[in-house]
């Protein structure tokens, strides 16, 4: 794999912060030597996008449905305390628990304690981009208790103690042979082995997976989920996914406890025929995904009878209460951002250092963590601003406007010479670097993008501080071409 | 000592303090994309089912139980399960084993039968999806879940909607609710899709039609 650190770093899981990650660029120049890494990637984003458009075209409606979502979700964040506390007392009036943890830390400890109290030594999970931001699975390790993740991707990823790329297929950097010979060789350590004679055939290696998880569903007694979405007047969760073990993990044990993000939160089930429309085709391009999953507290006879739904803050309300970064928290974590950015493209999702990669990676976690470290800093000029995100944004997030506007926060932070504004002034270097991919892309955003960036790269405090001409209203890269050797 | 419920919604309280006001949504969007016409909305559900994969069947009350006897049969089921109040009509002419479900049948036991029979709650034409709620002709939700092939029966015109702004004020969210659109499918190796890892992989649809 392409970063050299990955492997012990990933272990330190905690708080989400991949320790002694490259910044950006060095990251991403091991990734555009990957060559394997890079023909999985052109071939997942180029395949995922096309079929994408093709399922936004059927709908008419797609931009009343896309301003929808984006009010909906900034009505709830505007009131989100008042939500949260009308979902607890739905969640709890239906038999379930509420637990509030502030960050990482306090939310690991209250799920490590729920799993303790059940006597059990293993979990399964389902794939949750809040367990592994907060670094759950190590967390739960250090206390003699195995968490099983069941996404057929995750299992590739954690059985080759690797790393995840991609929100919607974090394996995408593994091809069939690499799978045929990390299942080969590791399944038996953790339970059921891989047949003796398991091909590369993607079907086989599904099977495989099928039946090692299998014995797995069948005897657990804890699950552990995420949640996509909140409803706040009937204390409902909602979990979508396309494999079945997200059901499996959900129905079949005794405990279930949910690790969800204050930002999830929706008013009303109504609301959910907007994002139940948006979601699916923006995130694997179809109509709707193979199961949808909604549940509310417990029910007698039927799935669970012990309901805990852990509400995670960690560094969300400080997105919130910065007026051009909390339009962040809109994001349901399609993906379909990752999939047009050219530089996500070239450098792998791996390079953005944290759990949340591309363009939503970009802005999101130099503000749930801030920007003290030299890759986090870095993040926000991982870019070219050539729009494409936004485009593609079901909820309208304007990525490069919240960019830009994080750069000037690391210039004023940095200062003229300073290691922060050397780190991002390597990943800008590096992104006009590869100037094949990107140009094409950014061409054709600015032709398509009335409202490209209203303030162009390093506008305000970074121009100032680097003595920068004015912006002209080219493509960054031309722009910068033009003017660098001047 | 504060309680973290107590500090995060007091750190909610001091972002939003100069927030600008977001007032309620403005829903410009479609209630459906589809024409009124219930023989179309249905068409569309098989399309859309079978698009996805789903093996379509239709019928009518006369001849439902025929065809899940033959379905049964081609599959080679030797055991069907059978939610606490299907309709047994359905059933009479299935030679399998019917299985009950009891609640203390294991997960480990569902897993030995082979195939289920359910009805549904609803069926959404235009994203080719049926949602099961749990109801008395469905049971709990592990009968569909474990068992490799699943039969779900969906009555048209009464139980098919065309588009999810019509579903979702039909649908009871107090009750555990499973959306299905074909069977399990992941691209999770090179983006090829697989049909069927952990739930049924093998979904059947039986849009029954009323007289
Ligand atoms: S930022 Fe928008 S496009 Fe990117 S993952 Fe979030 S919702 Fe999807």
């Amino acid at each position: 794999m392409s970063a050299p650190t990955a492997r012990t770093s990933y272990k330190n899981g905690a708080n989400s912060t991949y320790l002694g990650m490259p910044s950006f660029p060095r990251a991403a120049h091991a990734a555009v030597r990957d060559t394997t890494l890079r023909a999985n990637l052109k071939h997942a984003t180029h395949t995922i996008r096309d079929k994408r458009a093709k399922a936004v075209a059927e709908l008419g409606d797609w931009a009343d449905l896309r301003e929808a979502g984006k009010q909906i979700k900034d009505h709830t964040l505007r009131h989100l305390d008042r939500y949260l506390l009308q979902l607890e007392e739905a969640v709890t009036a239906a038999g379930g628990t509420v637990h509030w943890a502030a960050d990482a830390d306090e939310a690991n400890r209250i799920v490590t304690d729920l799993v303790k109290a059940t006597g059990e030594r293993e979990v399964v999970k389902v794939k949750s981009m809040a367990t592994q931001e907060i670094g759950l699975n190590e967390a739960l390790e250090a206390e003699g208790i195995a968490a099983y993740e069941t996404d057929l991707a995750e299992l590739i990823v954690q059985l080759g103690e690797d790393r995840p790329s991609h929100i919607l297929v974090p394996a995408i950097h593994r091809n069939r042979g690499e799978i045929r010979e990390i299942f080969t060789l590791t399944m038996s350590a953790w339970g059921r082995p891989a047949p003796d004679d398991l091909t590369d055939r993607p079907a086989d290696l599904a099977e495989a997976a099928r039946l090692h998880l299998r014995e797995k569903f069948l005897r657990a007694k804890v699950g552990i989920s995420g949640a996509n979405f909140m409803v706040a007047e009937t204390g409902t969760l909602v979990v979508v996914e396309s494999e079945g073990n997200g059901r499996m993990c959900l129905t079949l044990p005794e405990t279930l406890i949910s690790v969800v993000g204050i930002e999830k939160v929706v008013p009303t089930w109504r609301d959910l025929e907007v994002f139940l429309q948006t979601l699916p085709r923006s995130s694997t391009a179809e109509r709707m995904n193979p199961y949808t999953s909604t549940w509310t507290g417990t029910t007698d006879g039927d799935g669970p009878r012990a309901f805990h739904l852990v509400l995670l803050d960690n560094g969300r309300t400080d997105v919130l209460a910065d007026e051009v970064g909390r339009q962040t928290l809109r994001c349901i974590r399609c993906s379909a951002c990752l999939n047009v950015c050219p530089v996500y493209e070239r450098a792998g999702g791996h390079a953005y250092g944290s759990v949340y990669p591309g363009p939503i990676g970009a802005i999101l976690t130099p503000q749930l963590r801030g920007t003290a470290s030299e890759l986090d800093a870095s993040l926000p000029f991982a870019s070219s601003l050539c729009g494409a995100c936004y485009e593609v944004c079901p909820v309208a997030i304007d990525i490069p406007e919240v960019l830009v506007h994080l750069r000037e926060k690391v210039a004023d932070q940095g200062g003229k010479g300073h290691r922060l504004e050397k780190a991002a002034m390597k990943a800008s270097g590096w992104v006009l670097n590869h100037p094949a991919a990107l140009a094409t892309a950014e061409r054709a955003a600015s032709l398509t993008r009335k409202a490209h960036p209203r303030r162009l790269p390093g506008a305000a405090a970074w121009t100032n501080t680097r003595d920068l001409p004015e912006l002209p209203a080219a493509p960054f890269r031309d722009w910068w071409k033009r003017n660098r050797t001047s | 000592m504060s309680t973290g419920r107590d500090r995060v919604l007091a750190r909610i309280r001091r972002a939003l303090a100069d927030a600008p006001e977001a007032p309620e949504p403005t829903r410009s969007y479609a209630t459906t994309h589809t024409s009124d016409d219930p023989a179309a909305v249905l068409d569309l559900l098989h399309e859309n089912l079978a698009d996805y994969r789903a093996v379509v069947h239709r019928t009518t009350e006369d001849d439902i139980a025929l065809l899940l006897m033959r379905l049964l049969a081609e599959r080679g089921s030797q055991s069907v399960l059978v939610p606490p109040q299907l309709p047994p009509h359905w059933l009479s002419a299935a030679d399998p084993t019917r299985i009950h479900d009891r609640a203390v049948l294991t997960p480990a036991d569902l897993d030995q039968v082979a195939s289920v029979v359910t009805g549904c709650a609803l069926a959404i034409a235009e994203t080719g999806t049926i949602v099961l709620d749990g109801g008395p002709d469905q049971g709990r939700r592990r009968l569909t879940l474990v068992p490799d092939h699943h039969i779900c029966v969906v009555r048209a015109p009464s139980q098919v909607v065309a588009s999810l702004p019509q579903a979702m004020p039909r649908l009871d969210p107090t009750r555990p609710l499973t959306w299905i659109s074909g069977p399990s499918a992941t691209s999770d190796i090179e983006l090829d899709r697989v049909e069927g890892v952990h739930g049924p992989r093998t979904l059947e649809v039986v849009l029954l039609t009323e007289s």
